[in-house]
């Protein structure tokens, strides 16, 4: 992924060329180069995880008690054919880590997809009828606001039991609140646009506002707040992993093979560090793609 | 000449938010009167100008009529259609016939949309095109009408500039095929040659098109230059209304005539005094017991902050609002009053 040539498309005024504001701002995006490498990264973790029965070394779940705590190849005792060392039931570490990414991605995908579209109706429908539509909303979202996040997940969790689809409505059942309230704010202040009045003027219906002038007007700061979430929802899952409420053994998620390694961390540190790093990485790689993402694509942020 | 458009008595109010005290106590709501009790009616192929300082409710009155903004009280009629009484369907329908163009080409055009389809979006909302290809053969012949090519279509409108964004505008507007148009300060926010082209656009689709305009704006001598009738607004009402040459040659309120000494004028001795008005508009909010032009007019006497005068025709089609119209003071004139 080499950055395109991107001054022949910065050039401003391509002559007669249609040149939408989306492939002006990837453009900007493509630019720049911290931003495209952590880009790289995410999309390197993301092949990881689709194509891990191709790229890890072993069965993450095979367990070989004679490899118990078997030390990082580069350590006395250590091999290459298991890189990262063994956890306590000699399963391969980094073998779980690929796999692991599977969760921790499918989990912040399907999480910040269901939130983003529930947060976009619920925005708009919000920001752009007013009235008691926008107070019912409202209010739900400052009661969920008001739970701490974590104990709410946690909550859930206890109640409906855990497993994969759980950890996703769990999450999903307060962050939808994020990209809600970033909607709503935003068409607030489009609504009062004239080409929205404009529209109105030609006899448009509210979807049509809503869904067609509205909303391609406001979708980049959504784009940019859902993927700073993604890095959060990541954490999060991997926060109710470590305690034992995500999902449940013995897939391998990060979070729980932090907690696995815990109670060794003295004699073997390699079995949380890594897993620990791995969400580093991600999150942190994340992170800092969507503040590209954010410079490029929030008008407030170009000069 | 058929009378298009009638508007009677009407008003648009902004009620003001009360908090949770003044709710409690019941305390009435603050009231602002952008629009208060305003009557006038165009003829079909007319241009009426509607003339007042930033604030005095022009906008809001042309948002009204077209119902844009729901008025307060008062009567629409278009066609002998009662606009302000019409559901949705029927009002979507009637959208086709009368139409806007905005001041601010920039806020005005949806930047993610292309021309074709910001021009043609009425014509897909109406149906008024039976397949894609007629539609965008539709928008092709008004975008080149209003002076836009056609390999231009598929741009969006970041890559145009402030007078041809305005054109996209007008466009959309006539598309449809309407009748009635309102202009809100379509030029105002131009550059001067370029205003001048636009009018002259407009004016040659006006006779094209058999079309009608209410066309606002705060600068006399564009309103002067192309309305047949001309309506001057003070805070929220009609002060004076009559026949262009009748408000030029000779105003009647003492607003109109402080408007018409702040067109600069290119004669030998042509330096007439500059009735300078003092202090700023009066806040909408706590308009002024009485005439309410009284804080700032040069001629108010005791009457005036008292009694809100009553519209007198003082000529062929032509009213005005003051108690002193029958001294017939002029403060153009040198040495008057």
């Amino acid at each position: 992924m080499s950055a395109p040539p991107a001054p022949a498309l910065l050039v401003p005024e391509a002559p007669q060329k249609a040149e939408s504001i989306f492939h002006r701002n990837l453009a900007t995006f493509a630019a720049n180069r911290l931003a495209m490498a952590s880009a790289v990264v995410v999309v390197l973790f993301v092949l990881m995880a689709v194509l891990a029965p191709f790229v890890a070394p072993h069965d993450p779940n095979e367990t070989d008690l004679f490899r118990r705590m078997q030390p990082p190849a580069w350590l006395p005792g250590g091999e290459w054919s298991y890189a990262l060392g063994c956890d306590a039931l000699g399963r391969d570490i980094l073998s779980r880590i690929i796999y692991g990414a599977r969760i921790s991605i499918f989990i912040g995908t399907a999480v910040i997809l269901v939130a983003t579209s529930i947060g976009i109706l619920a925005g708009l429908a919000s920001g752009y009828l007013r009235g008691w539509v926008d107070v019912v909303i409202s209010r739900i979202v400052d009661i969920l606001l008001g739970f701490p996040y974590l104990i709410f997940a946690i909550g859930l969790m206890a109640m409906m039991g855990p497993g994969l689809w759980n950890i996703i409505l769990a999450l999903a059942y307060k962050e939808w609140v994020i990209p809600c309230r970033v909607v709503r704010g935003e068409t607030l202040v489009t609504r009062e646009l004239e080409y929205v009045e404009a529209a109105r003027a030609l006899g448009a219906s509210r979807w049509h506002i809503m869904l067609r002038e509205i909303l391609p007007n406001i979708l980049s700061p959504v784009i940019v707040v859902s993927t700073i979430r993604m890095a959060h929802v990541i954490i999060l899952e991997a926060s109710l992993s470590f305690l034992g409420l995500g999902v449940q053994p013995p897939t391998a998620s990060w979070g729980s093979m932090v907690a696995d390694g815990r109670a060794f961390i003295l004699e073997a540190w390699w079995v949380s560090t890594f897993p620990g790093l791995a969400i580093l990485l991600l999150v942190l790689a994340i992170n800092v793609a969507s503040q590209g993402l954010r410079d490029a694509f929030d008008p407030r942020f170009q000069e | 000449m058929k009378t298009l458009l009638k508007v009677e008595s009407l008003s648009k109010h902004y009620e003001g938010r009360r908090g949770l005290v003044g709710r409690l106590t019941g305390a009435p709501h603050t009231v602002v009167r952008a629009v208060n009790d305003v009557s006038f009616s165009v003829e079909r192929g007319e241009i009426l100008g509607l003339i007042g300082e930033s604030g005095c409710g022009k906008s809001t009155l042309g948002r009204a009529i077209l119902r844009l903004h729901e008025p307060t009280a008062g009567r629409v009629m278009f066609d002998s259609k009662e606009v302000t009484a019409l559901d949705a369907p029927a009002l979507k329908a009637l959208r086709r016939r009368m139409q806007i163009i905005f001041q601010d080409p920039y806020a005005s055009l949806n930047p993610r949309r292309t021309v074709a389809q910001i021009v043609g979006l009425p014509l897909r909302l109406h149906g008024l095109a039976s397949s894609e290809a007629e539609a965008r053969a539709i928008t092709a012949r008004i975008c080149e009408r209003v002076g836009l090519k056609a390999n231009q279509l598929d741009r969006y409108p970041h890559q145009f500039s402030g007078g041809q964004r305005q054109r996209i505008g007008i466009a959309r507007a006539l598309v449809s095929n309407p009748e009635f148009i309102v202009c809100d300060e379509p030029v105002s926010a131009l550059d001067v040659s370029i205003q001048a082209q636009i009018i002259a656009l407009l004016l040659e689709l006006k006779r094209e098109m058999g079309l009608t305009y209410l066309f606002i704006s705060h600068d006399i001598s564009v309103i002067g230059y192309l309305a047949d009738r001309v309506a001057v607004m003070y805070l929220g009402e009609i002060v004076e209304m009559g026949p262009v040459e009748a408000i030029l040659a000779r105003p009647r309120h003492p607003y109109t005539q402080s408007l018409m000494s702040a067109v600069p004028k290119v004669e030998a001795s042509g330096r007439r005094a500059r009735i300078r008005l003092t202090g700023d508009l009066p806040s909408p909010l706590h308009p002024p017991a009485g005439c309410k032009f009284h804080t700032r007019c040069p001629l108010a006497l005791d009457i005036c902050r008292s009694t809100a005068p009553l519209r007198e025709t003082v000529g062929e089609g032509h009213i005005a609002a003051c108690h002193r119209l029958g001294e017939d003071i002029s403060l153009l004139e040198d040495g008057a009053a």
